[in-house]
């Protein structure tokens, strides 16, 4: 071969493994061949079982980092709000939809543990891009991207959610991934 | 009495009668789920499960696909031929529901035969009805005046010249030991082996040639769901689209009938004698599954390979074991 070709290396020409050639009574013989393995490949597969996932009653487990709809939340103890209207989410979203407007704590009836609390706070879900920027802008850890991704409605602004609605106790719909999964 | 054949013994008119209306009704009642089960089967070779939501594991599927079909308009292209049109249909309809009379389901007890017709010209009663079925392919891909159909026809009839003569000579083979052109006399003589294993070459044979007869994978040419979009079927819609599909599966009990009666025993079986139509179905049954594996295994041949497939590799096979049994049937 490097008699051909001097200015190549031995080992850098591979010569290329053909196949016998079709047709014939040896092709024949070689069809019925591979048409047993091919039965055998299917048969395996069914012996093998089903792999689908039933969606609407199976749900794939997804990882503990999802970031899926957004969560606000609570201190545990007092009950209060852990968002300060700081709008540092706002000023990070790059698809721009959070709204946060700000209100000073009134002293005896306070909403947040902080000077001031948000009293609107709304996510438009619709341009949401879940990048998740929102949760790493956040100081007081307020807001965390949850798992659930079963988000669809029939109506645009059914897609603004509101603070009431980011609060909720978030009814977790998604199975999440068992350790080493 | 009906003077339709020599029957070798004579039977009430109404006996008659009722075995067809008995025969008709129990193939019509396992044709839905003959779909369903291809479906599901089809379903699991591909790592799926098939059609599960209609009713418990998706067995009411058909009844739904049936209702689909049956609600659809009787569409016609306005260049199509409307009798013939019309037509394509009825054909296969009709020659499926006629090569079903000849499968025997049993020996004849207590007077009555287990079979629609015991015709002394048997199997090739078969070949004669089987035929029709491709002029209703034939009728209605040309008719249709779209080229597709045209195309799906020219295919079919190109299929047809191919694999019918490999399979006439396929039979021969278990015609000369079984010395009876018909199939009951033929189940009688495997009475102490099956002809599947003296004929092997001549099952092999048959059964490739039936893939072909009965338009499935991977002989659906005719079809061709990729790239002739149903082929002969293409302007067909509604219920006359589900006749179609339905002779399809009608054929796949025929040629399993057949195979089944000619190769592998009939209803010959253990236990009494009222299990014969249980073991001939049970016989029936594992042909239609060894169909639906093969469909879901192979592709598509492309339409020169099945012609040199016929013509240069089934033909001279089917000759030489014709040869070879014809010789050893006068030796011994």
């Amino acid at each position: 071969m490097s008699g051909e070709f001097p200015y190549l290396k031995d080992d850098s020409v591979v010569e290329v493994q053909r196949g016998p050639e079709p047709g014939g009574v040896g092709g024949a013989y070689r069809a019925f061949g591979e048409t047993l393995r091919g039965l055998k490949t299917t048969m395996a597969r069914l012996i093998e079982g089903p792999l689908t996932i039933q969606y609407p009653e199976e749900k794939t487990p997804v990882y503990p980092r999802f970031r899926g709809r957004h969560k606000l939340h609570k201190f545990e103890d007092t009950g209060l709000e852990k968002c300060v209207g700081c709008s540092l989410c706002a000023a990070a979203c790059p698809a721009d939809c959070i709204r946060v407007v700000a209100a000073e704590n009134i002293p005896g009836d306070r909403v947040s543990a902080g000077e001031r609390y948000a009293a609107v706070y709304e996510i438009n879900l619709s341009r949401c891009i879940f990048c998740g920027y929102c949760e790493i802008a956040c100081p007081f850890d307020a807001i965390t991207m949850g798992h659930d991704y079963e988000m669809a409605d029939y109506d645009r602004s059914d897609l603004i959610f509101t603070k009431e609605m980011l609060l909720a106790e978030p009814i977790e719909r998604t199975p999440l991934k068992a350790e080493g999964e | 009495m009906l003077p339709i054949a020599d029957t070798q013994f004579v039977e009430a008119t109404w006996i008659m009668v009722v075995k067809s209306l008995v025969i008709f009704g129990v193939i019509f009642a396992i044709l839905p789920l003959m779909t369903v089960l291809e479906r599901k089967l089809i379903g699991r070779f591909q790592h799926r499960y098939g059609p599960n939501r209609v009713g418990p594991y998706g067995i009411l599927q058909p009844l739904a696909d049936v209702g689909k079909l049956l609600s659809k308009e009787a569409f016609r292209p306005a260049n199509a031929i409307p009798t013939l049109f019309i037509l394509g249909p009825l054909l296969p309809v009709l020659s499926g529901v006629l090569a079903l009379a000849i499968i025997p389901w049993g020996d004849v007890q207590d007077g009555v035969g287990l079979y629609g017709i015991d015709v002394p010209i048997g199997i090739l009663y078969f070949f004669a009805v089987g035929s029709i079925a491709f002029y209703g392919l034939l009728l209605g891909g040309w008719s249709s005046g779209s080229k597709y159909s045209l195309l799906g026809a020219m295919r079919g009839a190109a299929q047809l010249i191919s694999y019918e003569v490999a399979m006439g000579l396929a039979l021969l083979g278990v015609i000369m030991m079984g010395g009876s052109l018909s199939l009951v006399d033929i189940v009688h003589a495997q009475g102490a082996m099956w002809f599947v294993i003296p004929q092997f070459v001549g099952f092999l044979i048959f059964m490739m040639a039936g893939f072909a007869e009965t338009n499935r994978t991977p002989f659906d040419m005719p079809e061709a769901d990729a790239e002739l979009v149903q082929g002969f079927m293409t302007e067909y819609g509604g219920m006359r689209f589900g006749s179609f599909l339905l002779v399809e599966y009608m054929e796949i009990i025929v040629v399993s009938g057949v195979a089944a009666a000619m190769f592998l025993g009939g209803w010959m079986g253990p236990g009494p004698s009222f299990l014969d139509p249980i073991w001939m179905l049970a016989k029936m049954f594992c042909l239609v599954l060894l169909f639906i594996w093969i469909r879901a295994t192979l592709p598509r041949l492309r339409y020169d390979q099945l012609m040199s497939l016929g013509w240069k590799i089934l033909l001279p096979l089917a000759t030489l074991n014709v040869l070879v049994t014809a010789v050893l049937v006068v030796v011994t």
